[in-house]
């Protein structure tokens, strides 16, 4: 009994002290998440004051890092932060930076060029976003000269678009048995292949809505063994277009980690369809869809809202086919700016280097979503 | 209440076979139109009581024996097997008789699948009917039912098919025009209607045409329409593909009015083609 209040007191008083250290001799990184900045030095070096920015801008302290510019008078913070985050709502809208990396390109006696890459997190991934840095030297303290890209502005004017919509309406509570159910939509996978890749085994393949309704669509696969047992199961999340309209092909991957595909007998396919309200607007067109080779093989291109509303966030998915036309890799991609009417957002697509050289051919398409609903 | 009806079932059903010796002290009809009127004629002197059991449920009477007990409208209507105890002190009769469905159709539960199909699909839509009389029992006596799919123009096919266990179904055909139909079952004077709606099939003979719009080209559908020539409904997506210079250019549209257009941008050599789900269309070298 002794013992235990003895263990008792000793905890509390240690607790005590710790917190008592803590407070008077924080963690520097422990203040610049709660919104302090003793991680921040003197801006003594161009090194340090682009750490420094990049720990304003981390810990969204738009007034301290738009104060610490040099080039200030050129612009509002206003402009600085939509840089940034972006005027419209997108993706960036609601990211944060999780880290970055700081790169000196060229230095000299009160000049300097930096290479700062932001790494942002979202709900659906990570982000990079790179800009060279001019800083410049003042007394003795280094500023950094931001390169600010204004967003393009979309002239006013009036763009018709013709509406296309469809809705559902579902059987009533108080409808008998036997009573009409609306007919899911009807939707057949056109291909599918399964690779072994190092992570495990991947499903790759398209699913078209033969129908004339939309489609809310994901498909689902199970590894069966040799013997019918079944292995694993999982879907295909966010690596489809999950709104299809009537005729339109989507690419799906569904990753099966740790799974081997000389376990596996057969693949249990279930492609699932349910009837989703949907409109036809707006067209994405995907423009100067290019393959760069490897190292770093990619699909890039420019995507161009034909429609007269601002799309929030646009989801690019590739497709790519080998001589023979078989899909060998499906990848995505969330851009992370808006995509203005008329107005190009240049994307690109990451392919595995392995696989890049099997590529002859790609499909890309577009699911977008805006404040209110996806389409 | 059910749980009593059943064990007051159970006691007078032990106590039974001490009454069969007796022979049976009731008169009544061996099967009864569910929620039809009914008496039962009793004989012998003194007070009894009288159950009539079945799977839903009890009625119990205090009755006078060699009098008349008279069942109004409405008072049985489950159709099944029921069993009637005349209960006189130790002494228990028993009868057994059936309640029927009525023969008159008085509801139609109509399951027609599907509600949407491509034209011209042979066996493509099925009706199922089970036949309910008022009181919703299943009608097991042959009934006539007739089938009816007929779409706007007035063209229909008909069936006429009579019910087993009280069931009537058929197939028939979607039509080469598109459109919404209406599918009708009739049983007596009682119809029941589904709408199957009737929808064109892949695009066939997929064509565009593309000429300079400024700096851009704008290419456009011919009017796209199914193998039937019926038009493919708009909101379909056309895919046009621009291939140039190991570049490509892409756009996924919607028919609208019929026709799916978009402006692409001018490259000279570029090969453009179309196409729509699994569907290709004519290919233009431009320029």
């Amino acid at each position: 009994m002794k013992t235990g209040t003895a263990l008792a007191v000793a905890i509390a008083l240690a607790t005590v002290a710790l917190v008592v250290i803590g407070t008077l001799w924080p963690v520097s990184t422990a203040v610049a998440f709660a919104g302090g900045r003793t991680l921040e030095r003197n801006s003594s070096s161009p090194q340090a004051a682009v750490e420094n920015l990049a720990n304003d801008i981390r810990a969204q302290a738009w007034g301290n890092a738009y104060t610490s510019l040099a080039n200030k008078a050129e612009f509002t913070q206003a402009e600085f932060v939509q840089d940034l985050r972006g005027v419209h709502p997108s993706l960036r809208t609601y990211a944060t930076v999780q880290s970055f990396e700081v790169e000196p390109l060229r230095a000299a006696q009160d000049q300097a060029e930096m290479r700062l890459r932001l790494h942002w997190s979202t709900v659906v991934g990570t982000f990079v976003t790179t800009r060279d840095l001019k800083l410049v030297k003042t007394g003795d303290h280094w500023s950094v000269d931001w390169p600010l890209v204004k967003e393009p502005q979309v002239p006013p004017q009036v763009i018709p678009v013709n509406y296309l919509r469809w809705d559902v309406i579902y059987p009533g509570p108080g409808d008998s048995w036997g009573a009409q159910e609306v007919e899911a939509p009807h939707v057949r996978i056109i291909d599918m292949h399964p690779v072994q890749r190092a992570e495990g085994v991947v499903v790759l393949g398209e699913l078209l809505n033969e129908d004339v309704v939309p489609a809310y669509v994901s498909v689902k696969a199970t590894l069966l063994s040799k013997s019918g047992a079944r292995i694993a199961s999982e879907d295909s999340f966010d690596k489809i277009a999950h709104t299809l309209l009537p005729k339109q092909v989507t690419p799906f991957l569904i990753n099966f980690p740790d799974a081997q595909l000389s376990d596996v007998g057969s693949i249990r396919m279930d492609p699932v369809s349910a009837l989703v309200s949907a409109a036809a607007d707006p067209v994405i067109e995907i423009e100067d869809q290019k393959l760069t080779p490897a190292p770093d093989a990619s699909l890039i291109g420019q995507l161009v809202n034909q429609g007269g509303q601002a799309v929030d966030i646009a989801h690019v998915l590739g497709t790519f086919y080998d001589k023979s036309g078989q899909v060998v890799w499906v990848a995505d991609r969330y851009v992370d700016r808006a995509l203005l009417p008329k107005t190009p957002v240049a994307f690109d697509i990451h392919i595995p280097e392995d696989l890049a050289r099997k590529i002859s051919s790609e499909r890309a398409i577009v699911a977008t979503y805006s404040s209110g609903g996806f389409s | 209440m059910k749980r009593r009806s059943a064990a007051l079932l159970a006691l007078l059903a032990l106590a039974a076979p001490f009454a069969w010796a007796q022979g049976s002290r009731m008169t009544l009809p061996k099967t009864i139109e569910a929620g039809t009127a009914f008496s039962i004629q009793t004989s012998g002197t003194g007070k009894a009581t009288l159950y009539i059991v079945g799977l839903g449920g009890a009625l119990k009477r205090d009755i006078q024996l060699g009098e008349q007990v008279l069942f109004p409208t409405g008072v049985l209507y489950d159709a099944g097997q029921y069993l009637a105890l005349l209960n006189q002190g130790p002494v228990t009769d028993t009868e057994s008789f059936d309640v029927v469905p009525a023969t008159q159709p008085a509801h139609l539960s109509f399951l027609a699948k599907p509600s949407r199909l491509p034209v011209g699909l042979h066996q493509g839509i099925s009706g199922a009917v089970y036949v309910f009389d008022a009181y919703r029992n299943l009608i097991t006596a042959p009934i006539t039912v007739s089938f009816d799919l007929s779409n706007r123009p007035g063209i229909s096919q008909q069936r006429t098919i009579v019910t087993r266990n009280g069931v009537a179904w058929t197939e028939m055909d979607s039509s080469a025009q598109a459109g919404t139909d209406e599918f009708v079952a009739r049983a007596g004077q009682v119809s029941s209607k589904r709408v199957i709606e009737q929808v064109p099939g892949d695009p066939c003979g997929l064509k565009m045409t593309a000429q300079p719009a400024g700096k851009m080209l704008e290419v456009q559908t011919e009017a796209v329409r199914d193998c039937s020539g019926n038009a493919v409904p708009d909101g379909t997506i056309v895919t046009f593909t621009e291939n140039y210079g190991g570049a490509q250019s892409t756009a996924d549209v919607p028919l609208k009015h019929g026709i799916a257009q978009v402006e692409m941008p001018v490259h000279n050599g570029a090969t453009i083609s179309v196409a729509s789900g699994v569907v290709l269309g004519n290919e233009i070298r431009w320029r």
